[in-house]
């Protein structure tokens, strides 16, 4: 009896770790709030980024804010390759990243170690 | 509570450390008093205050359906801490002291790899930490000394001996040496006088130079390069797509099988439930995403921080992979292979300071390039000019003037009109030089030839050694001129390349390339400036940079130092990188191929197991190991 119960119990396990990491989920997104000649997006870097996706209005100047919330030492760098941006991220402080969002596209930026990701929305 | 990763480390070392020495003496016979008790409470100060942060991140990760190191590391101690409390709760045997030992090992490794990713990453900042800090510059009728970023193009800036040149400009006043080694890597210090350019970040050595600034502290050349290589640190090179692709399910994946693993031991093979955890978090534990991860980026940036600091710089890691594949290299002849500039090679007559003399004297007004190389050469020999009357410059010949009371003529053979006389030595060595592809210039006087000079655009000194570097590496070697096939051959000859290809005009050199691709990958490699057709139709573009003069944007591979060598050395440096991401990604993937089934214990029956503790220690080593490889690229030999 036991037994069957524990291998129930493993079985519900790996579908739930399987729809939990792999099924489709939405993607937190946030829209860029003007403020004077730049737009600003706070983001809250916390078991990866919130949001996940920014959406910017193209030939703007565009701030960043990276809040560090996670002592994990793979958010401690966020890169963004197509910028040439490697910039490390102190714990418990924002920091800002100014990007010349001059060209539309989509661009993806990483943690330092590549295993979490983000993606910015140039339009 | 948020502690650094170091003082993580050390609490968790120190509380750890009782129950690594029952660990050694166990199998002596000796145990600790009260072992269970003990170990329960120092393992939860351990889960606390080290093992909690990995805990609320793999918390805060996985509700946003992401899962990482973090998580692996959370779940293995989280397990093995929760069923000890049970365990011994219900009077069975308990595992504190994996989730103890574990914590500390991964911690270890975490504070090793901080520091050695920051070594990796540090080659920019050094870079900008050659720049000097301030600068004397003159203002309102004194020097006084002012920070970098106050300084104005058009300034005028004081450098004393043995100071830095604090930013780019040009010599007004004064000459000295300066040794440029710092951005071109070039090891002879460099002589400079009035209008020539400086650099900024070189070292002045025993002059003292007044120079007039060009450039702002946020475009100088230091600056220029330290943008190209903190982008090319940063670019993705190719091969990592598939560590991509691998990270993103890895970890799930390795949860998975850890499940399975605990379902076999305890369903299949009967083992207790306490054990039968202990092989599962033993392959959670040793499970090492981060290797993979840090294979690619840490080898990049030291490659390209090393290659940088030797004068090169590698714009992305694309480069790289085409580094690997080339076949042949073209060079354009004018500027790259040869000096760029015509020179005087010989100079026959009998009085030879005279011949230079009088030419030199009659072509000081002219900016032709040949009679730029005589004047030149004339400076060279330190002679005085005279005074030239009746100047005139004879289209498509030379020129001609009065030179104390003579009639001088400087030219090419149609000034040889049937009343000049020329001796038969003239005519002999005209042909013997000309057969050597060099370009003759007869000096007349009052009608009578007393000289020629030889004018060639000669090879640079470190040609042929260049060409013979890429050919002991196998690669074939071409050279594009426009010149025709006579004096191309004889350059290419002198400096040992392959193939000649002449008569082509500067709009044809991307058109030949693309013939040239048809046999495999082909590098190209101009001055940047005339070139950049060619340079993008190649599948890798070298420029090459002349003094101060850079055209950093052009190329993927850009050569600061006039030195072709640099060449070969680009495209060794880039493969040595490459091959170190290869063997990087082997050594990783390997290590987790290997080190999750004998963690799940698939090779017990051949006695070959792997306790939680030790799959800690593994892992640990396993991203430690990536980055010090690495590393070891700042000490590979490069020609």
């Amino acid at each position: 009896m036991t037994q069957i119960s524990v291998l129930i119990v493993g079985i519900i396990l790996i579908v739930l770790i399987t729809w939990w990491f792999f099924g489709k989920h939405q993607v937190e997104t946030k829209e860029a709030k003007m403020e004077q000649s730049k737009q600003i997006i706070d983001i809250k870097v916390d078991g990866g980024y919130s949001p996940e996706q920014v959406i910017v209005k193209k030939g703007i100047p565009t701030e960043l804010r990276f809040t560090k919330l996670d002592n994990s030492s793979c958010l401690d760098h966020v890169v963004f390759p197509d910028f040439g941006i490697n910039q490390a991220l102190p714990q418990d402080q924002t920091t800002s990243i100014m990007l010349n969002t001059e060209e539309s596209g989509e661009f993806e930026w990483s943690c330092g170690m590549n295993m979490f990701h983000g993606k910015l929305i140039v339009k | 509570m948020n502690l650094s990763i170091t003082k993580r480390f050390f609490i968790s070392l120190f509380l750890t450390f009782p129950l690594l020495v029952e660990m050694i003496l166990m199998p002596l016979g000796w145990s600790l008093p009260g072992h269970n008790l003990i170990a329960f409470l120092l393992t939860t100060l351990i889960m606390l205050l080290s093992a909690q942060p990995f805990w609320r991140s793999a918390w805060s990760a996985s509700k946003k359906h992401h899962a990482n190191m973090d998580t692996l590391v959370a779940v293995g101690t989280a397990t093995a801490y929760f069923y000890s409390i049970y365990a011994m709760l219900f009077h069975q045997p308990v595992y504190f002291e994996s989730a103890a030992v574990v914590t500390t090992f991964v911690l270890l490794g975490q504070v090793f790899e901080e520091r050695m990713r920051k070594q990796a990453a540090n080659a920019t900042e050094k870079l900008l930490k050659l720049q000097a800090k301030s600068a004397l510059v003159w203002r309102a009728g004194q020097y006084i000394t002012l920070p970098l970023a106050e300084i104005q193009i058009n300034d005028q800036v004081k450098v004393l001996p043995g100071e830095k040149v604090p930013i780019d400009g040009v010599v007004i006043d004064g000459h000295s040496s300066i040794d440029e080694s710092s951005i071109t890597g070039e090891s002879l210090p460099i002589e400079k006088q009035v209008d020539d350019p400086v650099i900024g970040a070189t070292i002045n050595t025993n002059g003292t130079l007044i120079i007039k600034v060009t450039k702002t502290q946020n475009e100088t050349m230091l600056q220029q390069i330290v943008d190209v290589v903190k982008k090319a640190q940063v670019s993705r090179a190719p091969i990592q797509k598939l560590t991509d692709k691998v990270s993103d399910v890895f970890v799930p994946i390795v949860l998975i099988i850890a499940i399975i693993t605990f379902l076999a031991w305890y369903l299949a093979l009967h083992l207790p439930v306490g054990q039968s955890l202990s092989y599962s978090v033993a392959v959670i534990v040793i499970a090492c995403p981060c290797a993979l991860g840090l294979a690619t980026p840490t080898a990049l940036m030291v490659g390209t921080g090393r290659s940088a600091k030797m004068g090169i710089l590698i714009k992305n890691g694309d480069v790289l992979e085409i580094a690997e594949n080339i076949k042949t290299v073209v060079f354009d002849k004018t500027g790259t292979i040869t000096q760029g500039q015509p020179l005087v090679t010989d100079v026959f007559g009998s009085n030879k300071n005279s011949i230079i003399q009088l030419a030199a004297s009659l072509e000081q007004l002219s900016e032709h390039p040949l009679a730029k190389a005589i004047f030149n050469a004339g400076h060279d020999a330190k002679i005085t000019t005279l005074p030239v009357n009746n100047f005139q410059s004879l289209t498509g010949i030379g020129a001609q003037g009065m030179i104390q009371d003579h009639s001088i003529v400087l030219g090419n053979n149609q000034i040889l009109s049937s009343d000049t006389k020329i001796s038969n030595d003239f005519i002999q060595k005209t042909v013997q030089l000309e057969a050597e592809a060099k370009t003759i210039v007869y000096l007349s006087v009052d009608a009578v030839v007393i000289g020629i000079i030889a004018i060639q655009d000669i090879p640079k000194t470190s040609s042929k050694a260049a060409i013979a570097m890429l050919k002991s590496r196998g690669i074939k070697t071409v050279m594009l001129t426009g010149d025709n096939q006579g004096v191309a051959k004889n350059i290419g000859q002198s400096v040992g390349i392959d193939q000649v290809i002449a008569n082509v005009l500067p709009t044809e050199k991307a058109e030949t390339i693309i013939q040239l691709q048809k046999s495999g990958t082909v590098a190209f490699v101009g001055d940047g400036i005339n070139d950049a057709p060619a340079l993008t139709t190649a599948d890798l573009g070298i420029a090459m940079g002349s003094g101060s003069d850079i055209a950093i944007d052009s190329g993927d591979i850009v050569l600061v130092k006039n030195d072709l060598q640099d060449v070969t050395r680009a495209i060794e440096i880039s493969q040595k990188t490459f091959h170190k991401i290869k063997a990087n990604l082997f050594w990783a993937f390997i290590y987790n191929i290997i080190g999750i089934p004998i963690a799940a214990g698939v090779f017990t029956n051949s006695g070959l197991t792997l306790s939680p503790e030790l799959a800690g220690l593994a892992m640990a080593f396993s991203s430690i190991s990536v980055v010090f490889n690495s590393l070891l690229l700042n000490e590979t030999r490069i020609q």
